[in-house]
């Protein structure tokens, strides 16, 4: 009598995202990435199709950031210039560049304008040609002001334009229909929320290949269970149907990692048996970003360069089919 | 695990419906076929009703009016299986045949057709003697469709097997012995079949017809009811199935939940 091996059937599946625009596509990207597009839980190639393998973007700020000693011999020779520092993590392999428009934020001395932000997005299209994603200062009236100049500046580049949240969407979302980018909708790990965010998107009139979301994840060691809990939810929802929930994933692996003391105490502050900092922190931002991989996140923002090689290497591992 | 509605209203039985049959006139169809799809129907049940002369070509017509307004899986409702079949042959979404009894020469009728045209059936747990009282004898036809179900290459889920409410008034002890029949017959497979009800049965000859619709239903959704033939234009009741179904952890919550769930 043949055996019949039980496989989940799933109804749903994860929606596709196409991330820049080519010449072809009115943009002017070297290529386009997609995210999403699983039909099945991360990696169980066995059950469904992963027809996307998770992306890697590299962060870089608009401003020289206040990250630890060990990133000054990556990119102390280009920090000062944002357009030097996209160049460089285009050339290391990022799939994408994720720029933080940090100096926008009105709390600095000298806080960029919304034209300034977007002259900066500008340069940085004319001289990469990598997707790009710009997230706002996180101030929710300035990252409406310079959202909607970014927007207007990359119109047709179809960059991703973040972050929208539940009491601050409208002028973002707006600005992503009016530049034809997609957009980034983050609840702070409630899944309640970011669902009740994706149909208000949604009711505005933005299209399903057009959302992202960040379900915003910790650290490792810093509720990266919750995180989990939540993307795996989510993804079982879009799994058997639910189009709410069915959005790609972005994980912000680097931040959340580089916020822990584990990675960034210098061995004079380290507890015992820690070791080198510089090691500990990379291992510490790769081992974050595996754990996201599992949980389902479609594309991986990466920090340190050394990290993302890491990841990049345990994608191509786990993109290696194990179906039968 | 998604609920699925079946409108009730495309019936030749209600007057406005049983009219245009008649006439062949078909904006009162399609005007029910908007409006229950707008109100979240997962199928629409068409039945030609009792005075349709021809009922095979009344039920294509009616199959045909309705696929010109909207794209929504049909029900197609009818003893006769010549109508049926009419019906699966030009349904562009794969259809529910409703129904089947436990009886053999029919399972042979219909089991078969179903697997030809990828349609689901709803399956009714009772036989030329009639309905059964007790929730085992409804258990035992269940487990005999089930079998046939896969002696004939389907699926247990393409069955929605309905273990038949009788009106409250008529036949109240009917009522527990159908909720601990549903609890069993969703344990007698895996994949479990889908189980359905007539639920406006149930209040028949009642004056408390929507609150007695609704309370059977949300208890019938706690032993595994996910699916009604039922009055979608309801809202009350929608929303007491929408809300049974978040709270049974089958859709994720949000603050617009209800109006989530009668999007399709």
């Amino acid at each position: 009598m043949p055996v019949e091996i039980l496989k989940e059937k799933y109804t749903g599946k994860v929606q596709e995202v196409v991330l820049g625009a080519t010449k072809e596509e009115g943009g002017t990207r070297a290529y386009t990435v997609k995210l999403g597009g699983s039909s099945t839980l991360p990696f169980l190639q066995f059950e469904g199709e992963i027809p996307n393998r998770p992306v890697i973007a590299y962060e870089m700020w608009d401003i020289k950031p206040d990250w630890p000693a060990c990133f000054e011999e990556v990119y102390g020779d280009v920090w000062n210039d944002p357009v030097a520092w996209a160049k460089k993590i285009e050339e290391l392999g990022a799939d994408v560049i994720y720029l933080k428009l940090k100096g926008a934020d009105p709390e600095l001395d000298n806080s960029k304008t919304p034209d300034e932000c977007a002259k900066v997005v500008k340069a940085i299209l004319e001289n990469t040609g990598a997707p790009l994603m710009v997230e706002g200062p996180g101030n929710p009236d300035k990252d409406n002001d310079v959202l909607q100049a970014v927007g207007e500046a990359a119109a047709g580049e179809n960059i991703a334009l973040g972050v929208a949240e539940k009491d601050n969407y409208r002028s973002i979302a707006a600005a992503c229909m009016m530049g034809k980018h997609c957009i980034v909708g983050r609840s702070p790990v409630d899944i309640n929320v970011l669902k009740q965010l994706n149909i208000m998107l949604t009711e505005m009139g933005i299209s399903p290949e057009k959302i992202i979301n960040d379900p915003l994840t910790g650290g490792l060691g810093y509720g990266i269970e919750y995180s989990y809990s939540v993307m795996e939810r989510a993804r079982w929802g879009a799994l058997i149907g639910d189009k709410m929930m069915a959005f790609p994933v972005v994980c912000l692996a680097g931040p959340e990692a580089w916020r822990a003391k584990e990675a960034y105490a210098p061995v004079e502050d380290a507890g015992p048996g820690w070791g080198e900092q510089k090691p500990r922190g990379i291992m510490w931002e790769a081992m974050t970003a595996a754990a996201l991989l599992q949980a389902g996140g479609d594309l991986i923002l990466m920090r340190h360069p050394e990290a993302a090689k890491l990841v990049k290497k345990h994608i191509e591992g786990l993109m290696v089919s194990n179906a039968y | 695990m998604a609920f699925y509605m079946i409108g009730e209203r495309i019936n030749g039985m209600f007057k406005d419906i049983g009219e245009a049959v008649a006439k062949f006139d078909p904006k009162p169809i399609q005007d029910w076929a908007i409006k229950q799809t707008q109100a979240g129907a997962a199928y629409l049940d068409v039945n030609v009703g009792p005075t349709a002369t021809d009922r095979v070509k009344s039920m294509r017509w009616m199959v045909e009016v309705i696929q010109e307004v909207c794209d929504t899986p049909i029900a197609l409702d009818s003893t006769n299986y010549d109508a049926i079949e009419a019906g699966l042959e030009i349904c562009k979404k794969p259809a529910l045949i409703n129904s089947c009894p436990c009886e053999r020469p029919k399972i042979e009728r219909v089991f078969p057709m179903a697997k030809k045209y990828g349609a689901k059936i709803v399956a009714l747990t009772m036989d030329k003697t009639g309905i059964p009282k007790s929730a085992d004898m409804r258990v035992a036809f269940a487990m005999e469709l089930l079998a046939a179900a896969d002696e004939f290459g389907l699926s247990p889920d393409d069955l929605f097997i309905d273990p038949l409410i009788l009106p409250c008034n008529v036949a109240q002890d009917h009522a527990p012995e159908v909720l601990e029949a549903m609890r069993q017959i969703k344990g007698l497979s895996d994949p479990p079949p889908h189980l359905t009800l007539g639920l406006s049965n149930v209040s028949q000859g009642t004056p408390h017809r929507p609150l007695i619709n609704r309370t059977y239903c949300v208890m019938a959704m706690t032993v595994g009811l996910d699916s009604a033939i039922m009055d979608v234009s309801d809202d009350d009741l929608v929303d007491a199935i929408a809300t049974a179904d978040m709270l049974l952890n089958n859709a994720i919550y949000c603050d617009s939940y209800a109006k989530v769930f009668r999007q399709r």
